[in-house]
């Protein structure tokens, strides 16, 4: 199959976006109120609330703003309104996605207080969505499309047919030239010696493997028992699966059987290049599809057992599974139906195809069912406590 | 009709991919890797997702899936019962 070429929206900074998101973006868990209110009063922009931003220092800070910024950059966004407690740290993520061209601006609340500040925010956010309602889309290759994976309360047959259909879906993205990205470091447990071996050289092999030993080493000295029923999570157990090595077996076929790792990425950093990206993630969903968000992936491919319901704000996230009973269950979740892999109804071939299908016409703008549900899940990674 | 599949013709284990497989059903599996088919009888009811050992494992002994370790049996498993938590454990954690 020749890969379809896709509608999407240019952006400054040479990227290509599929949605044409404006964003109320909160510095700071002071700021939701506010953002809230500016999204509620201009119809069709986005507020993006979140827990953090305040007393954060160190690298949990850096991945704060990286986050911030990162989703405001993200090519699915077309303009962005930010909103901070204080000028100084709601400058600096307006100053960071303002790198990309794209119209920012930014306010703060001290010594204006919520009211005013809503108001002055307000006005900004309706000429932006305005004139963000007139772009258009116009006609990119695939490998302008950038494509990210995390799968979730997987169960067996996600290794057995839905994350092997991201695989082949992957490879033949590869092969395109598309950048794509996988994560979920703790997941890797039991197959990190499969992924180190599909480096490109041994330097990104090592830098592989010195990430995932980091992480392991973190789950070693802080667990109190086996992580049975985290990870394993309870769900997956309930699903089939057994242990992380059986569930890590099966997580790393979504990076198929061509592709080579060309590259390991700190949290939410964006890829310099084309190829497949490891980024050093939470295996937890909305958290790693957050951080898949701010490295600026466009479209998000999520392969399920027992039937994850997560979405992202500005993400669209492709649902897929292979298991019949969680498409008669939770039909309304699930984007593509590939459980015919299992009865051998469809080869892996046929199944990929099918996903890159549904990937072209979410590029064009059909609503994931994430998104037709209101699913958006925005959900920051924070790496310890605050100051 | 497949009631369970195989990764690797060297799995000690394989998946239930219909619901409600009970005990004394024979069942047909797909090794997908190598396009074969193979019947066999389980002793347990086993959920869809869940597994069924293809040989006799013993207590101490290695799972294997996907053609790599996944685990060690907690208590010796026959061919055709149910292969889960109760009597398989990580190496790792």
């Amino acid at each position: 199959m020749s890969l379809p070429n896709f509608w999407g929206y240019r952006r400054e900074n040479g990227r290509v976006g599929v949605r044409n998101h404006v964003i109320i973006l909160p510095v700071d868990d002071l700021s939701n109120a506010a953002s809230e209110a500016v999204a509620n009063n201009i119809k069709g922009t986005l507020a993006l609330p979140h827990p953090y931003g305040r007393l954060q220092f160190g690298a949990d800070l850096e991945l704060h703003f990286r986050t911030l910024i990162g989703t405001g950059a993200n090519p699915n966004v077309a303009a962005v309104v930010v909103i901070g407690i204080e000028p100084g740290w709601t400058q600096r993520v307006v100053d960071g996605i303002a790198a990309t061209g794209k119209p920012v601006t930014g306010f703060s609340i001290e010594l204006n207080g919520d009211i005013n500040t809503i108001a002055s925010a307000s006005r900004v956010a309706q000429q932006y969505l305005q004139w963000a309602s007139e772009l258009r889309r116009t006609e990119h290759p695939i490998h302008e499309l950038w494509v990210s994976t995390k799968c979730g309360e997987s169960d067996t047959t996600s290794g057995c047919g839905a994350n092997p259909t991201v695989g082949n879906a992957f490879d033949k993205l590869y092969d395109a030239g598309n950048t794509l990205l996988f994560g979920e470091t703790s997941e890797i447990t039991g197959g990190e010696h499969l992924v180190a071996q599909r480096a490109r050289t041994p330097e990104i092999g090592e830098a592989f493997l010195k990430t995932w030993n980091a992480y392991n080493d973190f789950i070693l000295a802080n667990k109190t028992d086996d992580l049975s029923e985290s990870q394993p999570t309870k769900g997956n157990i309930i699903g089939g699966l057994t242990t992380i090595e059986e569930k890590a077996l099966g997580n790393i076929q979504k990076i198929g059987k061509r592709c080579l790792v060309d590259g390991v990425l700190e949290p939410a950093e964006t890829p310099k290049g084309k190829g497949l990206w490891f980024m050093d993630s939470s295996s937890a969903a909305a958290e790693m599809v957050t951080l898949a968000a701010a490295a600026g992936f466009a479209v998000h491919f999520f392969p399920t057992g027992q039937g994850n319901v997560i979405g992202n704000p500005i993400l669209p996230v492709i649902k897929l599974t292979a298991n019949p009973r969680t498409v008669r269950t939770m039909g309304e979740h699930i984007d593509l139906d590939v459980s015919g892999l299992l009865q051998r109804e469809i080869n892996l071939d046929q199944a990929g195809d099918q996903l890159l299908d549904v990937l072209a016409r979410t590029a064009n703008g059909r609503l994931t069912a994430a998104e037709a549900l209101g699913h958006r899940e925005f959900v920051l990674t924070k790496l310890y406590r605050s100051a | 009709m497949i009631h369970f599949v195989v990764h690797s013709p060297a799995d000690s284990t394989g998946v239930v991919v219909v619901e409600g497989v009970q005990a004394g059903q024979t069942l047909t599996g797909w090794i997908m890797d190598t396009d074969e088919t193979i019947t066999i009888g389980v002793s347990n009811d086993i959920p869809i997702g869940h597994k069924l050992a293809l040989v006799d494992i013993p207590n101490g002994g290695t799972v294997i899936k996907y053609g790599h370790d996944i685990g060690r049996a907690v208590s010796a498993i026959k061919r055709g019962q149910h292969l889960h938590v109760h009597n398989v454990k990580t190496k790792r954690w």
